[in-house]
């Protein structure tokens, strides 16, 4: 992938730990970080820890409030960054690259960067989209189960902490925690992404399914947006990744 | 019509456009726009088999005579449905509006379905003008794009009280097919644009409409899903999927069919190619050459049989549009009790 990553000098690690910190900005709709989505155009960090980050996405008129959200916490990351003393991140060709960026740069929020168009911030939009990350979280971390004997109602019964330890573990204990939900050891395995109640038994199967069929979305959207984004930065090159 | 090991196809493309995007029909002040959107549909076509790409300048306008060519020698359609998308607020004359393809539709008879289109924000002038269309073109469909522009305003819903004026106008005139397109902006910008609530709403409310949801609600096919399972009058418009999915991301498209075929079923998706965003023939001859795979991954989905490919590509739209199937091409009459229900019978008639 041929994102530029430079430093002018005598502080590499500063640039590593910047895009350290970008790979912890996700897209809020793909639930995947940008680096790993090819968003990071470039990310230049000077001497005297003046940090450029350039941000892309996939088409010109992709949704813009998901779009600011990307900016937004891609600012908030590269400038917690001990050493980093200025920051400066910027969204290239898109229809609303300009209140984005200069909503950003004015630490302004969401409404007063659209003067008019919004009547509140993002952090419900944000919220909807950690539950549906939940929800395709569990597909990833039961279908392994299921397809190992387990049946619904043994699901149904398990905590957290009593299935095997892998990154979509994680992943999705950590979706649940940004949201208040339970996401400890001993909490259940499957809970209400509104609610955090456990689920019962007889609304597992509906809830398996809903669960698969948000991954499905989700991935599917995900195949579309890296393969647009590969026809419009054409030296990019990615990869079917079918999970 | 398509015919495939002995089988025959009637295939209805139910969403087509005849549209200038070339640069000489850019609004002055809003080619960035105009250019924009463009070039997006473009890189979608991308998305198709190589040997089915254009060049840009082809893509921005085409001439009829390869769309009939594309379409109808080519293409295996038998019936298209133009979807018109107005965009006047970065191209001059429009899109790709009804009046052109009406022009177009005069020319090659019972080729075209013409579909109007309107706007809640146009008011009591845009109710008129509405209502002129579907006289002068006898549409029985229209096609809503709820992030069109229209001056400072970035979109709309489906859940405004204008929208139900609307909507109530459809309903007295017999435009009974409302197609409905999201996309990346409405008002207030902070919600989700993609949102399927104010469709699930109108087809609640106007129960004798058929709410027939574009690019099956992408990006949220979920929601999409989930809605439709519920409302007996909501369709699935495959636009996009095909074309996006089917040659570029075969196992999501395969995982995104079963989806769909198990929440809404064989009776309520709609094959559209989006001309010109990608041709009709790959999309006819690889739909029916497809299949579910068999590995344990797609396990859950069912296999899709020709009656049901059958009912996707031309017999499902021909219900909705009375659109007459010539009777080998239509299934056959179920043989008793345990038969298939009849494709058009109305619901009291197979109780």
């Amino acid at each position: 992938m041929s994102v530029i990553r430079t430093t002018t000098g005598r502080d590499a690690s500063l640039t590593a730990a910047v895009w350290s910190a970008l790979h912890q900005v996700r897209d809020p709709e793909l639930d995947e970080a940008v680096t790993d989505l090819g968003f990071v155009a470039a990310c230049r960090v000077s001497d005297s820890g003046e940090a450029v980050v350039r941000l892309r996405l996939p088409t010109y008129f992709c949704a813009p409030n998901f779009a600011f959200l990307m900016v937004a916490d891609a600012f908030d990351a590269v400038a917690a960054v001990p050493g980093v003393r200025q920051a400066q991140v910027v969204l290239e060709d898109h229809f609303a690259s300009k209140e984005i960026n200069g909503g950003i740069a004015a630490r302004a929020g969401f409404v007063q960067s659209f003067d008019g168009q919004a009547v509140a911030e993002l952090d419900e939009l944000r919220a909807d989209f950690l539950r549906k990350a939940v929800m395709a979280g569990t597909d990833r971390v039961c279908r392994p189960l299921l397809a190992a004997g387990a049946t619904a109602d043994e699901l149904a019964g398990l905590t957290l902490g009593e299935i095997p330890a892998t990154v979509e573990r994680e992943r999705l204990r950590s979706r649940r925690a940004e949201l208040g939900l339970p996401a400890g050891d001993g909490d259940p395995l499957l809970v209400d992404p509104a609610t955090g109640s456990p689920i019962e038994v007889r609304a597992l199967p509906l809830h398996l399914r809903r669960a698969r069929t948000t991954r499905v979305g989700v991935d599917a959207n995900s195949g579309v947006c890296r393969g647009l984004l590969q026809q419009r930065y054409p030296h990019l090159r990615t990869e079917e990744k079918v999970r | 019509m398509y015919e495939k090991d002995g089988e025959k196809y009637f295939v209805i493309d139910g969403h087509t456009h005849f549209w200038d995007a070339s640069p000489a029909n850019w609004v002055p002040g809003q080619e960035q726009y105009a250019k924009g959107w463009i070039e997006c549909f473009h890189a979608y076509q991308s998305l198709g088999p190589p040997e089915t790409h254009w060049p840009i300048e082809q893509f921005q306008k085409y001439s009829e005579e390869m769309m009939m060519q594309h379409l109808f020698d080519e293409g295996h359609v038998d019936v298209a449905i133009f979807q018109p998308t107005y965009l006047k607020q970065w191209y001059k004359t429009g899109f790709n509006t009804t009046e052109t393809n009406a022009a177009l539709a005069q020319r090659h008879p019972g080729r075209f379905v013409v579909n109007a289109s309107w706007d809640p924000r146009a008011g009591e002038d845009g109710l008129k003008e509405f209502e002129d269309k579907v006289a002068r073109w006898g549409c029985k469909g229209v096609k809503l794009y709820t992030a069109e522009w229209r001056g400072d305003s970035r979109g709309w819903s489906l859940k405004s009280p204008e929208s139900a004026r609307y909507l109530e106008k459809c309903q007295e005139l017999g435009v009974k097919n409302i197609h409905v397109h999201k996309g990346p902006t409405i008002w207030p910008l902070d919600k989700d644009a993609f949102d399927v609530a104010d469709i699930d709403f109108a087809a609640t409310n106007f129960p004798e409409l058929n709410f027939i949801v574009e690019h099956v609600g992408l990006p949220r096919i979920e929601d999409f899903c989930f809605m439709a399972t519920q409302e007996p009058n909501v369709y699935a418009g495959l636009a996009v999927v095909i074309g996006a999915l089917m040659h570029a991301r075969p196992r999501f498209f395969a995982k995104v069919m079963g989806e769909l075929m198990f929440w809404l079923g064989e009776d309520k998706l709609i094959f559209g190619a989006d001309y010109a965003i990608w041709e009709p023939r790959w999309q006819v001859e690889g739909f029916v050459d497809w299949q579910m795979p068999t590995d344990a991954e797609f396990a859950d989905y069912a296999q899709l049989t020709t009656q049901a490919k059958k009912k996707i590509l031309g017999l499902n739209a021909a219900r909705l549009y009375d659109i007459k199937v010539p009777a080998e091409l239509d299934l056959p009459v179920p043989a008793g009790p345990e038969g298939a229900e009849p494709l058009a019978a109305p619901a009291s008639a197979s109780a």
